[in-house]
Formats: C-alpha cells, sequence, structure tokens
C-alpha cells in the first residue's frame, strides 16, 4: 500500500537501491540520479513543444473557423515533427555586420532559464526537482535570464526591427514583473511559504478561487512575460515582422521556437501551481497519487488553452497602452490586493489552519468589493474622458 | 582541499573574470554582458555561503533589473548602433590613482584583519528570520524604512525631473 501511496517517490528510493546494489558509491548514486532527473526535465521541455505546437495551431484554427495543419497523420497532430526536420535542413545565416558572439550567445542562452524552471516546478507530490526553500524566487531570479536573452538577441542582430524590441523588452517585461510579483507575495503571505511544494500542500481552496483578482493579473502578467498574444508587442509582426528573432534562421530561431512553448507550459504549471491547487484535486492526489503529473498536465493544458483563447479573441494592444495597462491598473490594483491580503491573514481567526474556509470567504468578499470599487472608478473615468455611456447616448437620441 | 574551496575557486575566477571584463573590453555592450558574468559569480559564492535567499535577490535585483538598465542606458547612448564604437578614457591616469590607492587600503585591511570563522552551519530558517529582523523596532526597521524613504526621495526626484514643463 506504501508503494501505491507515495509512487513517485519510491520509483526514486527504488532506482537509488538498485543503484546501490551494483555496488556504486553513494556520490555516484546521488549523481546518476541528478543525471536522470535533469535528463527527464529536458525531455518534458521537448515534449511540452511537441505537444503544444500542434495544440496551438489547431485551437487557433478552429476559432478562426478553418481547418489549420491537416496534412501530417492524423489530423495533422505530427506536425511538430515536420516543423523540426524543416528547420534543421535551413540555411544558419548569420548577418554580415552583426556581432556574431553575441548573436550565436542569446540563441544558447533563450532556451536555458525555460528549462532551468522545471528543476523546482512541482509535477505531483514529491515529484519536483529541487524542493528549493526559495522556489518561487528562483523562478523569478533565472526567469530574468531570459530577457537577457532577448536583450542580447535584439542588440546582437544590428537590425532596427530587433533593436526596437529590445527596446521593448525593458519597457514590457518590467512593467510586468512587477505587478507578478506583488501578487506572488499575496500567495506567500497566505502559504507562509515560497517553497513551490509547500505553496501547493497549504492550499485548501485553490487562490484562483480565494482571489480571482490576484489570478487574473497574474495569468495576464505571465502571459506578457512568456510573450503571448494579445501581449506580444516584443515581437508584434504586423508592426516590426519579428521583434528581436527576425535574423535568426534554422536551428538557432528553433531555439527561440522551443524557448517560447517551454516557457508557455512552464508559466502554465507556475500559475496551476500558485493559483489552481497544483497536483490537488479533491482528494484524488490522496487516493491514486500516481496520477498527480496527470493533473498537473491537466491543468496546465487548461491554462494554455486559456491563453489560447485570448489569443484568439482580442486583438493586439497597442505598446503605449500596454505599459499605462500595467502602471496604471494593474499595479495600483496587485498592490491593494496585497494590502487586502496581509489584512486577512492577520484577522483574528481562533485557528486559521482548522477553517481554511472563513479566511478564504472573507478574502474572496474583499476581492469582489476591490474589483467594484475598481469598475466604479474606471466607470466615472472613461466618462470624464469620453462623456456618458454609448447606450445611454443612444437612449438620449431616441427620447 | 575539498569541493567546496574548489567550487570557491572557481566562482571566484568566474567573478574576477567578468570583472576584468568590464574593464578590459573596449566595446561598453559587452561591458555590460560580462558585469552580468561577474554579478552571477558573486550569487553562486553566495549559494556556497547556504545564503540562497541572498543569492535569488542577487541574481533579481542585479541580474534581472540594474544590468538591464545598464544594458538599456547603454543602448540610448550616442552611435551605439555602430559596431566599431570604442568606449574612451581620457582621465585614465586619476583613475590609476584612485584605484590604487583603494586597492592599498583593502590590502591592508585584508592583512590586519582577524577574521572570525562562525563555528555552526547556518540554520534553514534563514528567510522568516530576515524578514522579523527587518520589521522589528529592535532591529533593523529604521534603517529598513529609511532606504524605502529614500528610494521614494529619488522617484519623486525622477518623475520631477522628466516631467514636461
Amino acid at each position: 500500500m506504501k508503494f501505491v501511496l507515495d509512487f513517485w517517490v519510491q520509483l526514486g528510493n527504488w532506482l537509488e537501491g538498485v543503484l546501490s546494489g551494483w555496488g556504486v558509491p553513494v556520490w555516484g548514486v546521488n549523481l546518476i540520479i541528478d543525471i536522470v532527473l535533469a535528463v527527464i526535465l529536458l525531455v518534458v521541455g521537448i515534449l511540452a513543444v511537441i505537444i503544444f505546437t500542434p495544440m496551438e495551431r489547431k485551437v487557433i484554427a478552429r476559432m478562426q473557423d478553418r481547418p489549420g495543419p491537416n496534412r501530417v497523420w492524423p489530423y495533422g497532430t505530427l506536425i511538430a515533427f515536420a516543423d523540426a526536420i524543416k528547420m534543421l535542413t535551413k540555411e544558419d545565416i548569420v548577418p554580415r555586420k552583426s556581432d556574431k558572439g553575441l548573436h550565436m550567445l542569446a540563441a544558447l542562452l533563450v532556451a536555458m532559464p525555460a528549462v532551468l524552471i522545471f528543476a523546482v516546478l512541482p509535477f505531483g507530490r514529491g515529484v519536483i526537482g529541487q524542493n528549493l526553500n526559495v522556489g518561487i524566487l528562483f523562478i523569478l531570479a533565472i526567469g530574468s535570464i531570459h530577457v537577457l536573452a532577448v536583450l542580447i538577441a535584439g542588440w546582437g542582430a544590428n537590425n532596427k526591427f530587433s533593436l526596437l524590441s529590445a527596446f521593448r523588452v525593458v519597457n514590457q517585461l518590467l512593467a510586468y514583473e512587477i505587478p507578478m510579483v506583488l501578487c506572488i507575495l499575496a500567495v506567500v503571505l497566505f502559504t507562509d511559504t515560497m517553497s513551490m511544494q509547500g505553496i501547493v500542500e497549504r492550499q485548501t481552496i485553490p487562490f484562483f478561487v480565494v482571489m480571482p483578482v490576484a489570478g487574473f493579473i497574474f495569468l495576464i502578467c505571465a502571459m506578457a512575460e512568456a510573450n503571448r498574444s494579445p501581449v506580444d508587442l516584443l515581437e508584434a509582426d504586423s508592426e516590426m515582422v519579428a521583434g528581436y528573432m527576425v535574423e535568426y534562421s534554422g536551428m538557432k530561431f528553433a531555439m527561440f521556437f522551443i524557448a517560447e512553448y517551454v516557457n508557455m507550459f512552464a508559466v502554465a504549471i507556475i500559475i496551476s501551481t500558485l493559483f489552481l491547487g497544483g497536483y490537488k484535486f479533491f482528494g484524488l492526489e490522496d487516493v491514486a497519487p500516481v496520477l498527480s503529473p496527470v493533473i498537473v498536465f491537466a491543468k496546465a493544458c487548461l491554462v494554455i488553452f486559456v491563453m489560447l483563447w485570448f489569443r484568439g479573441t482580442f486583438p493586439r494592444m497597442r505598446f503605449d497602452q500596454l505599459v499605462s495597462f500595467s502602471w496604471k491598473f494593474f499595479v495600483p490594483l496587485s498592490l491593494v490586493n496585497l494590502l487586502l491580503a496581509a489584512l486577512v491573514v492577520k484577522l483574528p481567526i481562533a485557528n486559521p489552519k482548522a477553517a481554511p474556509w472563513v479566511e478564504g470567504a472573507v478574502m474572496l468578499i474583499a476581492n469582489i468589493a476591490l474589483l467594484a470599487v475598481t469598475f466604479f472608478i474606471l466607470n466615472r473615468a472613461a466618462r470624464r474622458i469620453e462623456g456618458p455611456s454609448a447606450l445611454k447616448r443612444i437612449v438620449a437620441v431616441e427620447r | 582541499m575539498n569541493v567546496s574551496q574548489v567550487v570557491f575557486i572557481i566562482l571566484g575566477l568566474v567573478t574576477l573574470a567578468g570583472a576584468a571584463g568590464v574593464v578590459l573590453n573596449r566595446k561598453l555592450f559587452h561591458s555590460a554582458l560580462y558585469l552580468i558574468l561577474s554579478f552571477v559569480g558573486v550569487a553562486g559564492l553566495y549559494i556556497l555561503l547556504e545564503a540562497e535567499f541572498l543569492a535569488m535577490l542577487q541574481l533579481l535585483v542585479y541580474v534581472g533589473a540594474i544590468s538591464i538598465l545598464i544594458i538599456f542606458a547603454v543602448m540610448l547612448s550616442r552611435n551605439m548602433m555602430s559596431a566599431d564604437y570604442k568606449a574612451r578614457n581620457t582621465d585614465w591616469g586619476l583613475g590609476v590613482f584612485v584605484a590604487g590607492g583603494l586597492l592599498a587600503v583593502l590590502v591592508l585591511i585584508l592583512l590586519r584583519v582577524q577574521w572570525p570563522v562562525a563555528e555552526s552551519t547556518v540554520s534553514s530558517g534563514t528567510i522568516a528570520a530576515l524578514g522579523q529582523a527587518l520589521t522589528s523596532p529592535a532591529h533593523f526597521a529604521l534603517p529598513f524604512e529609511v532606504a524605502s524613504i529614500l528610494l521614494l526621495v529619488a522617484l519623486v526626484g525622477a518623475v520631477i525631473i522628466a516631467r514636461e514643463k
């Protein structure tokens, strides 16, 4: 029974036992297990690309009422392999006046943080590369390497569009990182820990239900960080071709492509860990721990589907609107949310660990009130700028 | 020599190589990148000292924010688009004097001071202790608040300078 209860942990212990049985010294066993883990995490990243490329193309195609890729068997689901072969056979073009070293370095750097982040993501109870007690901070810190890689790519190509895109990186990603961190702080206040596994363990009610404001802001900010439409102003193809990757071809471009999808998957898992309860699903993880990675994957798929839905629905924002959307709307909102979270955590409830529902309910009510106040203020501001709403104008004309 | 000493030497070399790259490189953009390498090396040293929180903050603040802003400033400066722009310094004599003086002071301090060595390893609950220390009036609440007011003043000053008349 023990074996079934924590299957994935037991699997690790079994591997350890087998290796020591062969007479491998302790450091050797640890080294082999670490290498196996690293390879598994890399494979997960590559699998994410293979799964989510066709998913994105198919889902977007259906939303736009067209069949999408339908040549590679079956139903175009193996399109990723065709893509890979195409990329591999393409010529690698390096612009003559570019900074060649940096051009190469950016392609190497860009996929690295996305894979590194996998090391601290909980794919199930105990199924975590390294349960750092500063896990969420690690994710934020490593995420900054991605910004750096994009900056280097934009600079190194010696191309006007790339450089413009590099300017946008700083502007957009810094603007969206601040509300993101503030939302994470609210979660950390509730869970009292920064370890990713700890956050899941102490999350009785998914935080998306408890504080929808933080969840929504985090989703948008994460989309901006992962460079997804409608907040993908870094590569906005209608304005500046493909932004920082305009001069890349062949496998170097493939690195950017891989990084985008691995990033998207990582972001989806982070959202499901922080706001959707991670590997918890109505007690299913206690009954069948073997299924916990499946639960995480299903939640990540759901988040990715929502991202694709956004992409299929909303037009791309104008750049100045995008930046002021973050500074004037998200930052104050997430600040107030953080303040509310701090107040609720300090509420004189007898035993918050025994009755998480009380805390959750108070936070939810506070969040709804916050939303109501926000929309009231926004409505008044809009009326001040544009006069009475369109509906009222129509009514007035008809009278 | 044990493993941690080897790692320390490697990290120290990375940090120093990065720092040397900053001053020896003629291209400003490359210098900024070497500075980041140096920061990463320092973060590695913090991890070696079991100060993971500090290491992560080092990455987040220095690599994620300060270096990016430095690069941004470099990119905004004149003629940076052309690849053959070279950084030049006409005041190198003064620089040698100041840097040499600083080096002499540091070497003197390193030679004279008896450095205390911690006997036990650091406890794992450092984040909570750090948070308590930063917010309790008995410890560092005052400097912490003063630092935030300083940042606020800087912010307001930047807004006033940048504001259109």
